[in-house]
């Protein structure tokens, strides 16, 4: 026990020693979580920029669909019809299209974002460590998950295309190579890429749950630590444990594309109007297989990976509510028994995505239930933090902008969940723009407000600099605007029966009246899509140019912020501080100053009430 | 309050996770092997239940393995990897005690056994391939049955390869006096997982 409790001092001192390393050693292959922190996060943002520009191009395609866009087809020559005036996009383009938004967008952004991320800026300094248990898995990771992006990037210029099979790349389309082009090469790079990012998340998910289980610093006891650690916990468990389920899948894939199998695909399978017949010409090449187990172990994986995407979100919104409201968190310890109800319900309730598969009623009644049910702890979640609020004294700056819309959007997509969760109004709801609208405003949407919430708030800590202020504002309420503005509209035509991922929805007579809408829906997209660029000039301009960061500029409590901006290598240049209480100790009315940190010591009174109460009272 | 009275307050739950030491006691290099041990053996699982949904769905009767396989053959392959446990596990007991030749002795062993694990894994391939089994089908009836088979034997394979290579590497290790203790104990726990999961591939599509 006692050269464990030496060994993050060793881990300092030598990282003193290594201080002068090349550049390549320091900013590239570095073992450093903040450095793969920040390149995981650029890498997404990158990532992002890419999926975002082919959300623009479906949103033109469903406001115009039999437009001639003349620029795109020079620009995507693959994509669009040219020669006699035509510019029209392909119907397999459009199914590419928002194919790989799906998949970039869920996995190698807002995966990738808040979790590989700020999970590496933020738990050694959050828990009180020198760096992740194990550095070099870390930028293994990293690099790992480097090789995936280029992989799927790639994937656009390989034969006929990218994956065109949908981001849950359901089988038989996904595993006949002749079901769309898309589904030739492109498909299977779209396999090598997804379980190229499983294996990097399964390496950092191994380092995140050793770092917080064995590296806390002394005092940090489960129920002290802050509430974004907590996700970032949960988080990683959830990885760990549901990631394995698609790497099965994924192989079995491989092996019906193209080894023969048939663990997905059923017999007498017609394709192109021929029927799909073995090599003696008269049964069938597959026989006996079932799509449903695609399916199954797909969203035994895909439940609980939006909640990978959602809780760092949440854990973010109650560590900056607080903060700005100058308030403790309300219900510290059932916001913490709430993460763990999501987190633990996930795996049990992934049949309501396939409600009409055809499973039995009695199982959808219990998917259903089981869905419902987690209302529960999020109603937990969202009236704790509006306890918080109340009679705060509110400091508006951005990361509390961005808090209270994960709040709005948490709460908007909320309320559509229980709609979709039951299976009777999921009938008629299910693959409509309805859905579409749900998953944008709570998952994707919450996700992405998280990660913007705590990219101006934690800026401090990957570049020592502040975020501007001013650009910020702006930047939230042209995104807030229009977020709405693209996403609300969405259930409204849902309802009216718009399927999703129908490529002109105007061939059909009962949806051309909805053409208007869906024209309002684009306008509001491309200006969403645009003040992105708000962002990202500020992003860079803050991180080179803005004002230097204090050690906690915003006067909050977490270990963090009693280290530099940004923190030097090995965290804490001297011991790592000692947590004495729990991170939201603000306006107690004890202390003459408004908030008092986890690592200051407790008063003299304080001790005499702990030695009387017992020992949990500091942990509320 | 003198130190002692205090440290009587902490309660269990304080004592072990209140920061600052491990809560299991355990190494993080040992911490970080048994997370990576739930979520392999998840991969397990997920090809498992895999197998038993394309085996219940399935709509030509199943075969009865017995006729296919020679179990006692099967039952000979699953003492082999279970004895190769048991000689792993003094292997390790061995390097904790510091008794650097009765070790390196057992890991040997161990790898001994594991080689003849894949030999009669090869056998067992090769010559059910020569009966007919393919990817694509065979002669017993649907042809999920060979699929599920071949990957699901294949993959256990070659983690027991990869573990193969492991205990090598350590076995190099530990006479050239460079593998602590603990070096062993890791190879050990992935070597036990590795034979865990073949009981249950053995029970689950070989008995069942």
């Amino acid at each position: 026990m006692t050269d464990m409790a030496h060994a993050p001092e060793a881990h300092a001192a030598e990282a003193h020693a290594h201080a002068e390393e090349a550049f390549i050693w320091k900013y590239v292959f570095s073992k450093n979580h903040r450095v793969i922190g920040i390149q995981y996060y650029v890498t997404a943002m990158v990532m992002a920029l890419v999926a975002g520009l082919l959300a623009m191009l479906i949103r033109l395609q469903l406001a115009w669909p039999q437009r001639d866009w003349g620029v795109l087809a020079k620009l995507f020559p693959m994509g669009y019809d040219v020669g006699g005036g035509f510019g029209v996009m392909r119907p397999e383009f459009y199914a590419m299209l928002f194919t790989m938004h799906g998949t970039i967008m869920v996995f190698f952004v807002l995966s990738t974002a808040p979790v590989s991320g700020f999970g590496n800026i933020l738990i050694p300094l959050q828990a009180g460590a020198r760096d992740m248990a194990f550095p070099f898995l870390n930028g293994l990771s990293y690099w790992t998950f480097f090789v995936g992006c280029v992989v799927i990037l790639s994937s656009f210029f390989v034969g006929a295309g990218a994956a065109a099979g949908g981001w849950t790349a359901y089988p038989p389309l996904s595993a006949l190579k002749g079901a769309v082009p898309g589904s030739e090469t492109g498909q299977t790079f779209w396999i090598i890429g997804m379980v190229f990012f499983i294996a990097s998340f399964t390496m950092g998910g191994l380092n995140f749950v050793t770092t917080i289980i064995n590296l806390r610093t002394k005092g940090l006891t489960p129920l002290r630590m802050p509430m974004t650690l907590w996700a970032m916990f949960l988080v990683a468990v959830l990885g760990l444990l549901a990631f394995p389920a698609l790497v099965a899948a994924c192989l079995m894939l491989i092996f019906d594309r193209h080894f023969g199998t048939s663990f997905f695909l059923p017999t007498g399978l017609v394709l192109n109007n021929v029927p799909l017949l073995g090599p003696d010409g008269k049964t069938f090449l597959h026989q006996g297989g079932s799509p449903l187990l695609w399916q199954h172990l797909f969203w035994f994986l895909g439940h609980p990976e939006v909640y990978i995407l959602m809780l760092p979100a949440l854990g973010f919104t109650s560590d900056i509510l607080v903060t700005f409201a100058r308030k403790p968190l309300f219900g510290y310890k059932s916001m913490v028994g709430a993460l763990w109800a999501i987190a633990g319900l996930s795996f049990i309730v992934w049949g309501h995505h396939m409600f009409v598969s055809g499973m039995n009623p009695y199982l959808g009644m219990a998917f259903a239930v089981g869905t419902i049910l987690i209302a529960v702890p999020s109603a937990v979640k969202v009236f704790n933090w509006l306890a918080t609020l109340r009679g705060a004294r509110i400091r508006f700056n951005t990361p509390m902008l961005w808090a209270v819309g994960v709040v709005s959007l948490f709460i908007s997509g909320g309320l559509s969940g229980v709609w979709l969760a039951q299976s009777a109004p999921d009938i008629q709801l299910h693959d409509t723009m309805f859905v579409a609208a749900h998953f944008h405003l709570i998952m994707a949407g919450a996700a992405l407000f998280g990660v913007f919430g705590a990219t101006s708030y934690w800026f401090p800590k990957m570049f020592g600099r502040m975020m501007n202020d001013t650009l910020g504002k702006a930047h939230f309420w042209f995104t807030f605007v229009t977020y709405y503005g693209t996403f609300f509209p969405m259930h409204y035509i849902g309802i009216a029966g718009h399927l999703r991922r129908i490529y002109d929805p105007y061939q059909y007579e009962f949806l051309k009246p909805l053409q208007p809408i869906n024209q309002l829906i684009t306008i509001s997209a491309l200006i969403l899509g645009s003040s992105q660029i708000l962002f990202f000039v500020n992003f860079f301009w803050s991180a080179f140019a803005g004002k230097k960061a204090t050690e906690n500029p915003w006067q909050a409590n977490g270990l963090e912020w009693t280290t530099a901006s940004p923190p030097p290598h090995g965290n804490w240049p001297g011991p790592i501080p000692e947590v004495h209480r729990w991170p939201y100790e603000y306006a107690n009315p004890d202390f003459p100053k408004d908030h008092v940190m986890q690592h200051e010591p407790l008063t003299a009174a304080e001790m005499e009430v702990k030695a009387a109460e017992g020992p949990s009272r500091h942990e509320h | 309050m003198t130190q002692a009275e205090a440290a009587a307050h902490v309660p269990a739950l304080e004592a072990h996770w209140g920061g600052g030491a491990s809560p299991f006691g355990a190494t993080w290099q040992k911490t970080m092997m048994w997370i990576f041990i739930v979520t392999d053996g998840l991969l397990f699982s997920g090809l498992l239940c895999g197998y038993g949904f394309v085996r219940h769905v399935s709509p030509v009767p199943w075969p009865h393995q017995s006729e296919v396989f020679s179990i006692p053959f099967i039952a000979l392959m699953t003492f082999i990897l279970i004895t190769s446990s048991m000689t792993m596990g003094t292997a390790v007991t061995a390097a904790r005690l510091g008794d650097r030749r009765r070790a390196i002795n057992n890991l040997i062993f161990t790898i001994v056994g594991g080689f003849s694990f894949l030999a009669c894994q090869a056998y067992e391939w090769t010559h059910l391939i020569r009966e007919g089994a393919r990817l694509t089908g065979n002669p017993w009836g649907p042809p999920q049955f060979t699929q599920s088979f071949f990957i699901l034997t294949g993959f256990h394979g070659s983690h027991v390869f990869s573990g193969l290579v492991i205990l090598i590497i350590t076995v190099i290790r530990a006479a050239m006096g460079k593998t602590p203790a603990q070096g062993v104990e890791l190879a050990g726990l992935y070597w036990h997982f590795v034979d865990l999961v073949w009981v249950f591939i053995f029970t689950l599509f070989y008995l069942l």
